[in-house]
């Protein structure tokens, strides 16, 4: 069949180009994260080259765009801690619950429209969210604490926990109903009602696709910026007072990166060793919820 | 022991009634007494008018090829069927002649009466041996002091306990298919049910396994009322002394194991014991 030669040859020509096309496509990210990494890098020992390590790690204050200048990395640390404690602490319980109500007691009717509804939540723009801190949350906090500042980490660490509930009750719900139905029958017909059911058998068992859940939440609430450059207030201040303004990492950033510092100089090499810690921490959260998720598959 | 009484001169032991035999089937009271049972899943009815009386303190059989309704007829015995959407059921179930179904009758209640024993072995997979043994007492938080004769005894009885006494803390998922089927059986028997459901406790079990089971049988239905779901006919044929058999959702016979599988009386009986189907 001589004529289906050059076809046949063609097809496997075809077939090589869609290959490589497909895996460069895969590439793609690859390849950013490694160059964002080499970027992250260089610059970051282009700033170690001129402030010391130990400056960094133990000083107290962080004001390099002061004339005094200090580089300690705590304040911004502690205002990401800070905003992300109260946003876990909001996310986890409500969030928690909301996918066991989905996964254990709503009717497939209920759930078909709530999850979906749920997750539109993750959809709003976070601009949306930070000014909803600033102008709506903020005030209301007011009325309750007459100390609060116009700026502080409480109101825009809420509104971070309601915009991660969706991800907490969607990644929870996936672990809950991942747990074979022979447990729970296992449990009723021991006599165990619905309530010890679920939370002595079936939510044990699905800890470690929850921890999974809860980790990659934190890498989002630490890794979260327009709220936080919002309604945090721009002030590095080592302190766990919820109610005065801070500044996080991400808002630094952005801080830096939007205003008139000249490039290649000290000031604007700050953004990229804090964009390397940041890195640094959403990169082991990032890991360490793949671990706990493989291990709660492989169970 | 029972062997060693039931040889001994000191007279006829009681439970040597229970031998297919010599047992009277007038005479052994009703322990589970089923009355016109039919079930629905749906729109689909898998069990039609079924009514038996389970003898106490012997192994009574159920067998049936698949799809025949024997799961569906056991799970009514301790109110699983009601747990799945769009399952009902008509007819009455009595316990030592209460309505299980009666209203005001807490589902709950019957099943710490009436324990189970499933197909797959499914020990919780947080919890150590022990808190296996104990998750029955746990999970309706019954408060025992004695915890450690409980665990010890239900891990006896269940054939388990040598195997296991060393390493009491460790996972229940560590152990072995059969060791964790034995787990499960200990776990049911830990909350001194009265009746033991077991819907084919040996299907994911090896040969060796399987005998260790069936033979667990034998001694457990001295205290137990046990109803076995089983595939397998020489199971049927070993461990019971009734046998019920299920075609499409009818109880075709139930009588003396030793006549059903030697003389059925029904045509789809033979057909089925002598392997022309199923």
């Amino acid at each position: 069949m001589a004529p289906r030669q050059p076809r046949r040859w063609v097809r496997r020509w075809g077939e090589a180009v869609i290959e490589r096309g497909l895996l460069g496509c895969a590439l793609v990210s690859v390849v950013t994260t490694a160059a964002i990494l080499v970027i992250l890098a260089r610059q970051t020992g282009e700033f170690f080259s001129e402030v010391s390590i130990s400056q960094f790690l133990f000083d107290s204050q962080w004001t390099p765009l002061f004339a005094d200048k200090h580089f300690g990395i705590w304040p911004l640390l502690a205002g990401t801690f800070l905003t992300s404690a109260i946003a876990i602490g909001v996310a986890l319980p409500f969030g928690l619950l909301a996918a066991v109500y989905l996964g254990e007691f709503a009717t497939p009717r209920v759930r078909a429209i709530l999850k979906p509804t749920l997750e539109l939540l993750a959809g709003v723009p976070t601009l949306v969210y930070g000014y909803f801190a600033l102008v709506t949350l903020t005030p209301l906090l007011q009325r309750v604490l007459p100390e609060l500042s116009g700026f502080n980490a409480l109101s825009p660490g809420i509104v971070m926990g309601v915009m991660i509930i969706p991800m907490i009750t969607s990644l929870g719900e996936d672990a809950i109903s991942a747990v074979p139905g022979a447990l729970r029958e296992g449990a009723y017909a021991l006599g165990a009602g619905k309530l010890q059911t679920v939370f002595r058998v079936v939510l044990p068992t699905a800890l470690s696709g929850i921890a999974a859940a809860l980790v990659l939440a934190v890498s989002r609430a630490v890794g979260e910026t327009m709220i936080v450059a919002i309604a945090a207030g721009q002030q590095p201040r080592l302190t766990l007072d919820p109610q005065v303004p801070v500044e996080t990492m991400t808002a630094y950033i952005v801080q830096v990166g939007m205003g008139d510092t000249p490039t290649g100089t000290l000031e604007y090499r700050t953004i990229f060793v804090v964009g390397a810690t940041l890195f640094a921490i959403t990169f082991a959260a990032n890991l360490l919820s793949q671990r706990l998720a493989r291990r709660f598959r492989e169970r | 022991m029972p062997e060693a009484f039931s040889e001994s001169a000191c007279g006829p032991a009681p439970y040597r009634t229970m031998q297919p035999s010599d047992s009277m089937p007038d005479t052994v009271a009703a322990k589970l007494s089923v009355q016109e049972l039919s079930a629905w899943y749906g729109e689909k009815q898998v069990l039609i008018r079924v009514s038996l009386d389970i003898p106490e303190r012997q192994v009574t059989a159920i067998i049936g090829p698949s799809g025949c309704g024997k799961s569906t007829l056991i799970r009514c015995f301790n109110r699983m069927h009601e747990l799945v959407p769009a399952a009902k059921h008509r007819g009455s179930i009595q316990l030592d002649g209460e309505d299980i179904y009666a209203n005001g009758v807490d589902p709950v209640l019957i099943r710490r009466r009436i324990g189970m024993v499933f197909q797959k072995p499914n020990p919780f997979p947080m919890m150590s041996i022990r808190d296996n043994v104990l998750a029955g007492l746990r999970l309706t938080s019954t408060r025992r002091a004695d915890t450690d004769a409980i665990v010890e005894r239900a891990l006896q009885q269940a054939a388990l306990w040598s195997e296991v006494k060393d390493r009491l803390g460790e996972p229940g998922t560590g152990l072995s298919g059969g060791q964790q089927q034995r787990l499960c059986i200990a776990r049911a028997l830990a909350v001194e049910p009265d009746v033991l459901l077991m819907d084919e406790p040996c299907s994911a079990l090896d040969p060796i396994a399987t005998t260790r089971i069936e033979d667990l049988l034998t001694t457990l239905r001295e205290r137990y009322t046990i109803i076995i779901v089983t595939h397998n006919m020489q199971q049927a044929a070993r461990v019971s002394q009734k046998t019920a058999f299920l075609l499409q959702g009818e109880l075709v016979e139930f009588t003396e194991t030793d006549a059903l599988f030697t003389k059925p009386k029904d045509k789809r009986t033979e057909d089925y014991v002598t392997g022309k189907f199923g």
